[in-house]
């Protein structure tokens, strides 16, 4: 498999959309979406990283044992993420404070 | 003649190897994506680095949310917005200089490109730098005795519910600032390879590998500016 060049038209395109994007983030946090601001905000910066990611990263057009790691990445980060959230988000179901740390 | 049945036994054919192959590797490819791949194991670690900082983050914000907008609000979205394009210019920059290498531009354009990308970077620190001295001015530095902010704190907000921001924007930041600080370290003899000449469309894996390292703090970034600076443009209690 021989390496993809990837044009340069591409990474200026690439370039214009991630300041466009930065733009729109800057834009957006002027209002209020109640508890939707952060998914208006991840949602823009997960776009720009998927940018960067695909096309100044080449993953795009990388093989698949390169798709494997970066899938893997986010599978463990997902995992550091959620399973202590689960924890946190439960503490108060049974009534009592076991962890105390977000008692108020 | 053993140098040459030596590279036949390693597959590398009659012809003369490329001075660049260890030979341990069939061919520049095979050298080329194995180096790509330990980068990426390398920077998969590097996620888990960071995320940690992340899930501290999440923790903390869930519990004091008011007080993160309030804090959020002491830093400079204007900074931030200027920092960010910045840095996405230098990921731009750092691209072409990978682009430059692979179709085989004359070391002054790779060098060019490189440099560029250092001197965006430095822009950043420099700016960076400039608005930890802000945060020094306003008693912001999340250490015991040290923290004294001195606009008032929005009520329902306690100190150390503020200084928790405080303190992980220091170390989400400063994590991050000390990658592009090695960063710079990293590019300065990859810069010298270029210039010597040594890169060329069958071997540039130093630039690609240096440049994946590159964007991945890019991206890092591309998360702290809104969690860390746009909390609070819509937050009326701050200042």
């Amino acid at each position: 498999m021989s390496e993809h060049i990837v044009p340069r038209s591409t990474y200026y395109l690439v370039f214009g959309a991630l300041i466009v994007l930065t733009a729109v983030t800057v834009a957006a946090a002027n209002f209020d979406f109640g508890p939707m601001n952060d998914v208006v905000a991840m949602t823009i910066a997960v776009t720009k990283m998927m940018l960067v990611l695909l096309f100044f990263m080449h993953v795009r057009y990388s093989s698949r044992l390169i798709w494997v790691i970066v899938a893997s990445m986010f599978f463990w980060l997902i995992i550091l993420l959620l399973l202590t959230l689960t924890d946190y988000a439960s503490r108060d179901w049974f009534g009592a404070n076991v962890g105390g740390i977000m008692s108020r | 003649m053993s140098t040459h049945a030596e590279a036949i036994e390693h597959g590398h054919g009659p012809e003369a190897a490329h001075e660049a192959l260890a030979h341990h590797f069939d061919n520049m490819e095979q050298q080329r994506e194995a180096g790509a791949l330990g980068m990426w194991v390398f920077i998969a670690q590097e996620v888990m680095f960071f995320g940690g900082l992340f899930l501290a983050y999440l923790v903390y914000r869930m519990q004091y949310p008011r007080a993160f907008m309030a804090a959020s609000n002491h830093l400079d979205w204007k900074i931030g917005t200027f920092n960010t394009a910045v840095l996405i210019a230098s990921s731009l920059t750092m691209a072409l200089a990978v682009w430059a290498t692979q179709v085989g531009r004359s070391r002054k354009v790779q060098v060019g490109f490189m440099a560029a990308t250092v001197l965006l970077g430095l822009v950043f620190l420099g700016v960076k730098a400039f608005e930890y001295h802000d945060k020094y001015v306003d008693g912001l530095i999340p250490i015991a005795g040290w923290f004294n902010p001195h606009d008032p704190i929005p009520a329902g907000v306690t100190t150390g519910q503020y200084q928790m921001f405080f303190w992980l924007y220091f170390a989400m930041t400063g994590l991050h600032a000390l990658h592009m600080i090695i960063g710079v370290g990293i590019i300065a003899p990859i810069m010298w390879m270029a210039w010597r000449g040594r890169f060329s469309p069958e071997y540039h894996g130093p630039v690609e590998n240096f440049g994946l390292y590159w964007h991945f703090v890019d991206i890092i970034w591309i998360f702290l500016f809104p969690l860390l600076y746009l909390l609070g443009a819509h937050f009326k209690g701050g200042h």
